[in-house]
């Protein structure tokens, strides 16, 4: 449930589900998610579920932070809402050509690449949230000596397709973009396609994903 | 095929088409966009009998270069922006807040803005651009939106799928004003940062950084000291969220930014102040004044009347 709410800035209502990252409540904040989205409240214009926090902005020409705050503490989310919607495999090449940072996880983990890789694929993984750039998941949880944390000097440019560690966590570039975490491998998938407006990511809030390892050679055929 | 269109002669440094930005879609990653001063674009439409929420150019710093091809339409000009309009044999002055007619030929040439940043160009008409949800904002991070997404070319044709008929030429005397102290709410992780750096936050003086554009402003200045944790769990962001990052300076988080960030938040620029925020250009000076959230929200409501009541009489 939600501890507390305060404001962010004049237009956007801060709910606070508690400081813990995991899966109960997360599920609690997709919950609320859903289910004010579902209600279009006017005025609302944009909600921003995470790993537990709920950021509801809104227009300050329509409504305002008494009136939202207001709405939000008397929504009962429905329990039927369904929140593990889909269950995805996604391939992953760990090829040196794309594990940019294997030998830097190596040293911190203090594992082989085969045991890093033996702990990292053909697990089931919760995507808290999507977001940061376009589509991008947030999926956890590693398991505890799989858990690095980001580069002291982030990346320019990260590729399109990179799957990267970071704390307990992995994630998906759907684009590249500048990025800080360790990358792992490489998947030939598209995660983000602006083309479908209504579901333009392929990976979303409360999916479970779980990585299968791919060749170089079915890397390279993938979209043939 | 149109037969009324524009010819970009010359870019500009960051010219994109922009309208009032796509909602709903922060959860999936995707930012409002939309025109950076909000006033300054709806005046653009106004002053050319458009739509209030109708597509225009919308340009940075060095604005475009364009040559008209067609029928005689209306254009209009907005921001603090220096531009010339080139007629068969003449070369014109043109002024801001005013609407021009222009013919066949005629080029409107934007050589700059003026100790600002942002400038709009609205054409009275309809360009013919794609939307993608129920926009044609560009986000040229995630290439999303019209011209596929990514800033405007040199050589590029763009045509108009129609023209206004009513050319009634408008003015307005608005003038831009500039403001020193940009009023913030205190953010949701102001408890993370030392006494001196609160003090810091509220009494110095920042610097607006070349190191900004529509995704964010840097700041630079005094360091600001955070004693419990430079990190957060990533949670949402919304436009105008200060983040620090470890390094202690400041970055205001700008129209098209990331939805999803993991550093603290010391405050949040009212909404009142966002359309004057944006345009500071590099090497301006930046203080903070703190407001509580009544007087933010009855401050914004006072722009928006003043806003409208502009709008009300072009």
């Amino acid at each position: 449930m939600i501890k507390n709410i305060s404001n962010l800035g004049d237009a956007a209502l801060y709910c606070d589900f508690g400081n813990e990252v995991n899966k109960s409540i997360n599920s609690q904040v997709i919950k609320y998610f859903k289910t004010i989205k579902e209600k279009k409240f006017e005025g609302i214009n944009n909600l921003t579920p995470s790993y537990n926090k709920l950021i509801i902005s809104y227009d300050l020409k329509k409504t305002n932070f008494k009136e939202v705050k207001n709405y939000v503490e008397n929504i009962n989310p429905e329990d039927s809402i369904d929140i593990n919607s889909k269950k995805l495999e996604i391939p992953v090449c760990c090829h040196e050509n794309f594990s940019m940072d294997i030998k830097r996880l190596e040293e911190i983990l203090k594992l082989s690449r085969e045991k890093i890789l033996e702990n990292f694929l053909n697990k089931e993984y919760f995507c808290y949230m999507t977001g940061f750039i376009a589509g991008m998941p947030f999926l956890g949880d590693l398991d505890e000596n799989m858990r690095a944390q980001r580069l002291e000097t982030p990346r320019v440019k990260v590729p399109k397709g990179s799957v990267a560690l970071t704390e307990q966590f992995a994630n998906i570039y759907s684009f590249e973009s500048p990025g800080g975490w360790n990358i792992l491998g490489n998947t030939p998938l598209g995660i983000f396609d602006s083309s479908k407006e209504d579901k333009p990511n392929l990976i979303n809030p409360g999916d479970t994903v779980i990585f299968k390892e791919i060749s170089l050679d079915q890397y390279k055929n993938y979209n043939e | 095929m149109s037969n009324n269109y524009l010819d970009i002669i010359r870019p500009g440094i960051n010219t994109t088409f922009q309208d009032k930005g796509r909602d709903h879609l922060y959860h999936i990653g995707i930012p409002f966009s939309g025109a950076m001063d909000n006033r300054n674009y709806m005046i653009a439409n106004k002053l050319v009998n458009n739509n209030l929420d109708s597509a225009v150019i919308e340009f940075a710093y060095q604005g475009p270069h364009i040559k008209y091809s067609g029928e005689n339409i209306n254009f209009a000009v907005t921001g603090d922006v220096i531009f010339s309009i080139k007629k068969k044999d003449t070369e014109i002055e043109g002024k801001c807040y005013e609407s021009y007619e222009i013919e066949n030929g005629d080029e409107i040439n934007i050589i700059s803005t003026n100790k600002s940043v942002y400038g709009y160009l609205a054409l009275g008409g309809e360009l013919d651009l794609r939307f993608q949800w129920n926009s044609c904002s560009i986000n040229t991070k995630a290439n999303i939106g019209s011209n596929d997404g990514k800033k405007l070319d040199v050589g590029q044709r763009i045509n108009l799928k129609k023209i206004n008929s009513n050319k009634d030429i408008k003015k307005t005397n608005y003038i831009n004003t500039k403001i020193e102290n940009i009023r913030v709410i205190k953010g949701t992780n102001f408890k993370y940062f030392s006494e001196e750096g609160k003090k810091i936050f509220y009494e110095k003086e920042f610097t607006v950084s070349k190191l900004s554009d529509r995704m964010g402003m840097r700041l630079e200045g005094a360091k600001i000291d955070n004693i419990v944790n430079t990190n957060i769990k990533s949670e949402g962001l919304i436009k105008g969220v200060i983040q620090v990052p470890a390094d202690g300076n400041l970055i205001i988080m700008l129209s098209d930014h990331g939805t999803i960030g993991g550093y603290p938040k010391i405050g949040v620029v009212a909404s009142v102040d966002y359309d004057r925020l944006v345009q500071m250009s590099p090497g301006s000076k930046i203080k903070f004044k703190e407001i509580n959230l009544t007087d933010a929200e009855t401050l914004f409501k006072l722009y928006e009347m003043e806003t409208q009541n502009l709008l009300s009489q072009i």
